[in-house]
């Protein structure tokens, strides 16, 4: 008997079930990717270790935000939320004396609004500290909108030192970084580009009045 | 006769033979830029806050999420906490840390990290109850997801 070749199949419903598949994923997954605001909770203090090391008055930037949601730094001045970040460049940038680890004073430091170093407020980057105190009753958006603003600063002054250094900005080292995990050249960059502005961002347990 | 019959010949078909090639490209497309939704909300779905600087989740399988929001309930008020499907209480929370270290390595346990998906109306005491639980147990990198708006 002659060989019969196998009839076709027909693959008339295979569009239909690739159309139910696609159907499925675009209602089963989501889009978005998570994107969020890292920050590190201080070591929990065993009863009995030795009081953390007192810091000057000056090296410290309050901020403290109430239950209405408004802000007061520095024990003394209203801001609001636009006007902060001149305020947190001006307290990091200043360098008015010699830093942590024998560093010395600060030689890229930019200083104030013209220029003028302020001997009332910090003396060297890896000393500032900025202090975030709340209310148990303050919202979480202004609480978010704060530290956004915080980590705006901080990317700028490394912007601006990353250029000085290697020509291009922080956030392009980073970028990099991302889609290229393994590089340590890029490791070594950012690490020496935080060194120079280290993110201090103390947050105080927040009153409940 | 022949004249009429020509014209009377219908148009070929379009042939739909790549049509399931073209769905399934879409369907490719879709499989790899989405990602799983992977949990359903007992609470009302938090908003997030919006923020500029912020940066990716680099590896999801190092990360636990906890979720603050309001009630689903119109008329109870006070914050909510949900972790993976459950609405949980502040004490639950160590638990839920430690369960999702379970079976890493040490040094992986020092790269995880916890990531608060809060509502923008959450309260702050909330929050600050969770973290004081995160620090009894060094769980200590913590994450505020907020949703990015444009650099400029």
């Amino acid at each position: 008997m002659a060989k019969r070749s196998a009839p076709e199949i027909n693959a008339g419903s295979m569009a239909d079930i690739a159309f139910l598949l696609l159907i499925f994923f675009l209602v089963a997954t989501t889009m978005d990717i998570d994107t969020v605001i890292s920050r590190k909770l201080p070591q929990k203090q065993e009863p009995g270790s030795p009081p953390p090391p007192e810091v000057k008055e000056k090296n410290i930037f309050e901020i403290n935000i109430n239950r209405n949601n408004q802000m007061l730094i520095e024990k003394k001045e209203y801001v609001k939320l636009e006007n902060l970040k001149v305020k947190v460049l001006e307290f990091l940038d200043n360098g008015g004396g010699p830093g942590n680890n024998n560093v010395g004073n600060c030689n890229y430091c930019k200083g104030g609004p013209d220029g003028i170093v302020d001997l009332s407020s910090s003396d060297h980057p890896n000393k500032a500290i900025i202090s975030l105190r709340t209310d148990r009753g303050t919202s979480y958006e202004m609480f978010v909108a704060v530290h956004d603003v915080l980590g705006q600063a901080y990317m700028e002054l490394r912007n601006r030192e990353a250029m000085r250094l290697y020509g291009v900005t922080f956030d392009d080292l980073l970028d990099q970084k991302f889609n290229d995990k393994e590089n340590v050249e890029l490791d070594e960059k950012i690490k020496k580009v935080k060194d120079l502005f280290p993110e201090i961002i103390s947050e105080v347990e927040p009153s409940s009045n | 006769m022949s004249k009429f019959k020509k014209q009377k010949k219908e148009l070929p078909a379009i042939s739909t033979a790549s049509l399931p090639d073209i769905v399934f490209m879409l369907l490719f497309f879709f499989m790899t830029v989405t990602t799983m939704r992977e949990t359903e909300f007992k609470i009302k779905e938090p908003v997030l806050p919006q923020a500029k600087s912020t940066k990716r989740i680099e590896d999801k399988n190092f990360v636990s999420t906890i979720f603050i929001g309001k009630s689903r309930d119109a008329s109870k008020s006070g914050d909510l906490i949900q972790l993976n499907d459950k609405i949980a209480q502040v004490s639950d929370v160590k638990n839920f840390i430690m369960i999702n270290r379970v079976g890493k390595s040490e040094d992986d346990i020092s790269r995880m990290s916890t990531v608060f998906k809060a509502d923008k109306e959450t309260k702050l005491g909330t929050l600050a109850d969770i973290k004081k639980e995160l620090r009894e147990i060094d769980a200590l990198k913590i994450g505020y997801a907020a949703s990015q708006i444009s650099k400029e």
